[in-house]
């Protein structure tokens, strides 16, 4: 990004504008129609720096791709996005990160009696409860239909299911008002699987696992949590301390084992392939 | 006795647990990449051959391992084409410098590296017929715990960890540990402790280890985890040197001290794995 605006300035700077975007010869009317439509977005003003307008025109429509246009969580492409990257947060530290998978009980039952404007009114609350349920660090999206997804990275196995129950519940407790004075409810079912800790999983791997889970949950009765159950193998900091006690005593034998040689690293590569 | 169960049969992801593990299969493996599981392996294999042993060393990495780098070989027929029906498994099968027999993946393999179920088949069944006709198996695991790796350990009997006194090493060990007790329900682990500066250096990591697991991993009643201190290799200029001249430590150089610590390895696995085998 820095070498892009370094070109654009250097050639203003020598007046020779070759190089340099015109923006009159770009045509922008279809993006700034899509970030005028969005609620959301701010529009962007093209007077200024046609360096700093076109990125706020990019970041805008960047924006806007990640997003579901209905209740404004993140779209299925962001979540798959997140959802890679939690993989390899995973497999690197070891720590626990829970997928949720949520879905609107008989979702079909409002729409049919009350119609779609009602569905989408139904959809757009419970995603504004189930937003009010995350941390900052969560990655909540619309999966698809009346199906959410949130993913919980750094989230302890020991609090899977107090958490994935504070979903549910704040979904039961919410009365909808789709018409003015007519209230509803619905409930949620909800399925989790953890990230299988150290271990490179699949995206599509993990999901499977919390969608059989929320299949569980509805097949059981609907309205409840049922959590994929995967053994722990988080290392925790204080696992770490233990195991680390010996370096602590400066008992010089210890330090002595880790090769002094820089060779090291040759031997290494001879021997094994390194990760 | 096996002391491995199918913990979760019922479960959709029963396909990438144990089965029944064979025989005299001893898994190497390790948490952390780069601590000599291939070194261990194939100098282990040559000590048991010069034991007068049948020994294969197999490429569990599928294809990722170096063994082939660290023996100097380069087959021109592997397990691949075994898949893949183009050779018989006789065929694959070749004589490594140290005495021992060698099966290697070849890089073809690294495709199935998403171990299907077919691949999982494929590769149990070649196992099954290869097992017996050699008095010991070492299967040569990748890095890591990657479901690869899990599913070659599940089919030892026997389980190495290779680690080095390094706090990196420790960590991915002890994980790597974590993982086999809490998924394939193992009790003994046999530890390794390679580059070790001091004699006694190992078996206090050993010690160590076992503390905190039995601090941190619950187990059920009655099937607590034992490490089970299997040597240290000291840390050895020769092993450098071997490696660098990718000839086998143990005929390089057989009176260094890291070739006499193998030489007293391959001998407690010999009383472990191959007499109480019997």
């Amino acid at each position: 990004m820095l070498d892009f605006d370094q070109i654009i300035l250097h050639t203003v700077a020598t007046d020779t504008p070759k190089s340099s975007v015109e923006l009159h010869r770009l045509r922008l009317d279809d993006a700034r129609a899509l970030l005028e439509r969005d609620a959301t977005s701010i529009l962007p003003s093209p007077g200024g720096d046609a360096t700093v307008y076109l990125q706020l025109v990019i970041d805008g429509l960047c924006e806007l791709s990640l997003k579901d246009p209905l209740t404004g969580l993140s779209n299925r492409r962001h979540f798959r996005a997140m959802q890679e990257r939690t993989i390899d947060g995973v497999a690197r530290s070891g720590e626990p990160a829970l997928l949720l998978m949520l879905d609107i009980d008989h979702f079909k039952k409002v729409n049919d009696t009350h119609g779609h404007i009602a569905g989408d009114r139904v959809l757009q609350a419970v995603a504004k409860c189930l937003a009010k349920c995350v941390r900052p660090m969560d990655t909540l999206a619309r999966y698809g239909g009346e199906e959410f997804a949130v993913i919980l990275p750094n989230c302890h196995t020991g609090y899977g299911s107090a958490v994935a129950e504070r979903f549910r519940q704040s979904v039961e407790a919410l009365d909808i008002e789709f018409a003015p004075g007519v209230t509803l409810r619905v409930t949620v079912s909800v399925g989790g699987a953890y990230a299988p800790e150290w271990i490179r999983s699949t995206t599509s791997l993990w999901t499977e696992r919390a969608d059989v889970q929320l299949y569980r949950a509805k097949s059981e009765g609907r309205n409840r949590v049922f959590l994929d159950q995967q053994q722990e193998i988080y290392v925790s900091a204080e696992e770490k301390s233990l195991l680390f006690s010996h370096l602590a005593l400066g008992d010089p034998a210890w330090i002595e084992s880790v090769p002094i040689e820089n060779s090291s690293a040759a031997k290494v590569g001879a021997m094994q392939r390194v990760n | 006795m096996s002391d491995v169960i199918n913990p979760d049969a019922a479960s959709p992801t029963a396909l990438s647990v144990p089965l029944r593990p064979l025989g005299k299969v001893v898994a190497v493996t390790s948490g952390k990449g780069g601590v000599g599981k291939t070194f261990v392996s194939a100098n282990l294999a040559a000590s048991l051959a010069k034991l007068g042993h049948k020994v294969l060393v197999l490429d569990a990495d599928l294809g990722l391992a170096n063994l082939d780098v660290v023996l100097n070989l380069y087959p021109k027929i592997t397990l691949h084409d075994v898949f893949t029906g183009k050779a018989k498994l006789e065929e694959a099968i070749v004589r490594a410098p140290g005495g021992f027999s060698v099966l290697l993946a070849g890089s073809g393999m690294v495709e199935y590296s998403r171990l299907s179920a077919e691949v999982r088949d494929n590769f149990l069944r070649i196992m099954s017929g290869l097992v017996p006709h050699y008095d010991i198996v070492l299967l040569d695991t990748g890095a890591g715990i990657s479901d690869v790796v899990l599913f070659a350990v599940s089919l030892a009997s026997e389980v190495i960890v290779v680690a080095t006194p390094e706090p990196t090493s420790l960590t991915d060990a002890y994980a790597t540990i974590k993982v086999l007790v809490g998924q394939q329900k193992r009790q003994n682990i046999r530890m390794v402790i390679n580059q070790a500066a001091r004699l006694g250096d190992g078996r206090a990591i050993t010690v160590q280890l076992q503390q905190v697991l039995d601090r941190f991993v619950t187990t059920e009643p009655g099937r607590p985890i034992k490490l089970v201190h299997m040597g240290d290799i000291p840390a050895d200029p020769a092993v450098r040197q071997a490696i660098m001249r990718r000839q086998l430590l143990i005929q390089a150089t057989p009176s260094c001290p890291a070739a006499l610590a193998i030489g007293q390895l391959a001998l407690k696995i010999e009383e472990a794995v191959i007499i109480q085998g019997r």
